[in-house]
């Protein structure tokens, strides 16, 4: 595979873009035509070729300006980036867990040279070549998490597990759908999640801890989730929201198809064995409007999911005052036709 | 009327009980304004408990009100003083060096109670072995989530933020590490528009 | 699938240790890495007794970081069902064995300021894991390891030769007993108390920090429970549609496994509550050996851990 990394932004200019090859592989969300919570987890090990889900930790055209973009708000607010002491270890393991799987993945761009503690890493499309020891901070630039996930797309929730619950106690959080880690930091999970609307009451959380829980090591786990983001913007944070939160009044008629997209959050959780921890990988994925109408199943799809969704998740989504003009754009690519169970684009199932 | 009873609110908002006797050879009480009520409330039902208690008070706006019925029950150690801030180096002195099986009573407003919470599990003591019960004023600290620089005592909704201005919203998620409830900015997407400010609860 | 991944071992070493505690070493077959794992977890290995599979918990008392060799040591149980006499008599080294990956339900509190550990007899090797992993991270520990007496004290000179300062030893024989009252009150904030070992012990650590206003959180214990020897049983498994008989030497969930029917597991101790079954009907009387279902549940009649829990009674009907 050779990915040609694009030279774009997201922010100011907003020069960010998917290719073909990208739209083709976007991880649509819905696999059906409405949308209700859903404790919507599965294995991830592996998937379809190509697809976002093949690799443990997919790398994509955007990777080396999501990571420029990352280290830019990083040095506006080093708040992004925080580890309880405990959490160190945890930080190593994360650090072994991505070098070891994007060395084996994604050979032709990152190696990993072992010889005992002594460790030799290389990022090529980053240009990183350095040599340090394993579980010593003092031979690293940054903390064994923050170094590695500087040279990782997603935003990465480390989670330490006692007293049945997981406690989000360290992070790097640059991509986010609107929370803040330095406020959520040291929280349980009932309480980072507490400002969800709907999914408490029908016991969504319960469920999902219970299952969060027993991730074994080596068995990794999926699943998606999504929002609506105007601009490509992926730094989303409660942080900037009043320098942000304006863009959402830019939207017109004229320019919602451009200017709106769905943002797509592909969340994996791995068990970290030295630690005991869990690792939470929130990956964010966007598209245009008129990018993903290029897919008819798609266009009709989210005609229909974005119709017919209740107040309360469109509120917490924070796209109920662009809906109307949303589903004005939307509504021309929905005919009426029946789309294909499953999320996948499905081109052959189409008339003509 | 110093007791209140906060409206069901989402999971990470603080819940507050009443305090009750624990088995223990070590009680450490913290308490601000009618917080002391409180504790005059809790010893009523194990007056053996000052024997072993150092009692930490910051009376504040009702003054004499409750110090000499505290000092009265002779707790092992007491404090009386002007403000958290002189209180704090006591308390850290009282933590580090105290032991496990210590059991930490909290009383009076949401911000005492939440800055003492902070402290002691910073120290290291279990979030079980800590008691809160609310008393006196309904205000609020609160964090601005833009500039983060902590508002005490809001007692409406919106307010305007004491550092960087901005008009900010009171949300019910809480953080304990920071003892604080998140502000966020309300006119952000339609600057200007304001909704007026509503006493909180009301 | 049920269960944690698997790992194909060979079995490279078998030590006696004591009367009644032999050690055994594994090495991986494929010629990679063992994972590595946090100090307190535990492995299940399968042992095929027979026409029986035979799934023991037993805790990984090796260095969590060594991932060339995991070694385990296994009580001799006369009176149990068998897992631990299979692997005293029927085990020799060189033997390919099937192990889970590591899973931990005594993990350490990685907060902690201090870890205060309380072992007894057997109950001591889930900690030398963790006191492999606490050294390398320099942390405060200590240890207080009671044993019936010197002979049965396996790893009793290891421990004390290598940690003089951090290592008490306690003989029952001998009438030493830890000085618990005292040991707890003096204990700092930050402090994190760890107990395995026989259900006594456990009750009475568990029973005095609570006494001494320790708060439930910072007290951590593990006591797998071996699965009871017991009368036999009938079962009807109503999803699959199949009667099974439990017999006297056999566990609810082997005797499901053996039918062919899949079901979860983790501990096989009735500590994780993977293995958790509905009750369809039933009309006799529950056996409940777990600690994982409360009270209320055991008594509803709803909930059955077929790992270590059996039945006496005309008629079980279980959704599985």
């Amino acid at each position: 595979m050779n990915i040609k990394f694009n030279d774009e932004t997201f922010r100011d200019d907003y020069t960010f873009h998917n290719s073909d090859w990208a739209i083709q592989r976007f991880p649509f969300p819905f696999h059906e035509d409405h949308y209700m919570y859903a404790v919507n987890m599965e294995q991830h090990r592996g998937g379809p070729e190509g697809s976002v889900y093949e690799k443990r930790f997919d790398v994509d055209e955007h990777y080396v300006a999501e990571m420029r973009d990352r280290a830019m708000v990083l040095a506006d607010d080093p708040l992004r980036c925080q580890s309880l002491p405990h959490m160190e270890l945890a930080g190593w393991d994360l650090l072994e867990l991505i070098m070891v799987s994007k060395s084996e993945d994604y050979p032709d761009l990152f190696e990993l040279h072992r010889n005992g503690d002594h460790w030799r890493w290389v990022n090529k499309p980053l240009g990183i070549d350095d040599s340090f020891t394993f579980m010593d901070e003092t031979t690293l630039p940054y903390g064994p998490m923050e170094y590695i996930t500087r040279q990782t797309q997603g935003d990465f929730a480390l989670l330490d597990q006692r007293e049945e619950n997981l406690w989000m106690d360290a992070g790097i959080v640059t991509t986010q759908a609107d929370w803040s880690l330095d406020f959520d930091i040291g929280m349980n999970f009932f309480e980072w999640h507490a400002p969800v609307p709907l999914a408490h009451e029908k016991g969504i959380f319960v469920r999902a801890l219970k299952f969060l829980l027993n991730v074994q090591q080596g068995a990794p786990g999926r699943r998606l989730n999504w929002t609506m983001t105007v601009n490509p913007l992926l730094d989303t944070s409660p942080e900037n929201y009043h320098k942000w939160g304006i863009q959402k009044s830019s939207l017109t008629p004229d320019n919602v198809g451009q200017k709106q997209y769905l943002r797509v959050e592909l969340q994996t959780f791995f068990r970290l064995p030295r630690s005991n921890g869990l690792v939470f990988p929130i990956r964010c994925y966007l598209i245009s409007l008129e990018d993903i109408v290029t897919i008819p199943k798609w266009g009709r799809r989210l005609h229909r999911v974005i119709r017919d969704l209740p107040v309360e998740l469109a509120t917490y989504k924070g796209f109920i005052d662009n809906r109307p003009m949303i589903l004005d754009y939307l509504s021309k690519f929905d005919d009426g036709s029946e789309t294909s169970p499953g999320v996948w684009p499905d081109p052959q199932l189409e008339k003509g | 009327m110093s007791k209140f009873q906060f409206p069901e609110a989402i999971r990470s908002r603080p819940v507050y009980a009443t305090l009750v006797p624990r088995k223990s050879k070590h009680h450490l009480m913290v308490a601000n304004a009618e917080g002391g009520e409180a504790l005059l409330d809790l010893v009523k039902a194990d007056a053996g408990l000052m024997a072993d208690a150092h009692v930490i008070y910051i009376p504040g706006k009702t003054g004499e009100a409750y110090i000499e019925q505290l000092q009265k029950l002779q707790p092992a150690q007491v404090y009386v003083g002007p403000t958290y801030d002189a209180a704090l180096p006591r308390l850290r002195l009282a933590l580090k060096n105290a032991h496990m099986g210590l059991q930490l009573y909290l009383a009076g407003t949401e911000g005492l109670i939440g800055q003492v919470e902070s402290e002691a599990m910073a120290a290291g003591i279990p979030v079980t072995a800590i008691q809160k019960e609310h008393r006196g004023s309904l205000a609020r600290r609160m964090q601005c989530v833009h500039c983060k620089g902590i508002t005490e005592d809001v007692l409406t909704d919106p307010f305007v933020c004491s550092h960087c201005g901005l008009n900010l919203f009171v949300r019910d998620h809480y953080s304990r590490r920071l003892a604080a409830f998140q502000g966020v900015c309300i006119d952000a997407e339609d600057p200007g528009n304001v909704p007026p400010a509503k006493e909180l609860y009301t | 699938m049920s269960g944690a991944e698997k790992i194909a071992v060979r079995v490279s070493d078998i030590i006696p240790l004591t009367d009644l505690v032999t050690r055994f070493e594994f090495k991986p077959i494929n010629g990679e890495l063992l994972p590595t794992f946090s100090g307190g977890a535990h492995t299940v290995v399968e042992m095929q007794d027979g026409d029986t599979i035979r799934r023991n918990p037993y805790s990984l008392m090796s260095d969590p970081f060594d991932q060339s060799t995991y070694t385990i040591s296994v009580r001799r149980d006369d009176e149990g069902r068998g897992g631990s006499l299979f692997m005293h008599t029927q085990v020799s080294v060189g033997d390919e064995m099937t192990i889970s990956n590591p899973v931990n339900l005594f993990s350490l509190d990685l907060r902690a300021r201090k870890h205060l550990m309380i072992a007894g007899g057997i109950g001591i090797t889930p900690f030398l894991a963790q006191i492999k992993q606490l050294d390398r991270a320099h942390a405060n520990w200590e240890l207080h390891y009671a044993s019936r007496n010197a002979a049965l004290g396996s790893y009793v000179s290891e421990l004390t030769t290598q940690h003089p300062n951090d290592v008490n030893i306690y003989y029952d024989e001998e009438k030493q007993a830890i000085d618990l009252d005292n040991l707890l009150e003096g204990q700092p904030l930050g402090t994190h108390l760890y107990v395995c070992g026989p259900k006594g012990m456990i009750n009475w650590v568990r029973g005095t920090a609570d006494r001494l206003g320790w708060a439930s959180e910072v007290v951590h214990y593990e006591e797998f429970l071996a699965p009871q020897p017991g009368e036999r049983f009938q079962v009807e498994l109503a999803i699959s549609n199949k009667m099974i008989y439990v017999g006297e030497n056999e566990s609810l969930l082997e005797a499901i496994e053996a039918a062919g029917v899949d079901a979860p597991y983790l501990c096989r101790g009735g500590a994780c509550g993977q293995c958790e079954t509905n009750v369809v009907s039933f009309d006799g009387e529950f056996l409940h050996s777990d600690h994982w279902l409360d009270d209320d549940e055991k008594a509803s009649g709803e909930k059955i851990m077929p790992c270590v829990s059996r039945f006496n009674g005309k008629t079980l009907v279980l959704e599985r």
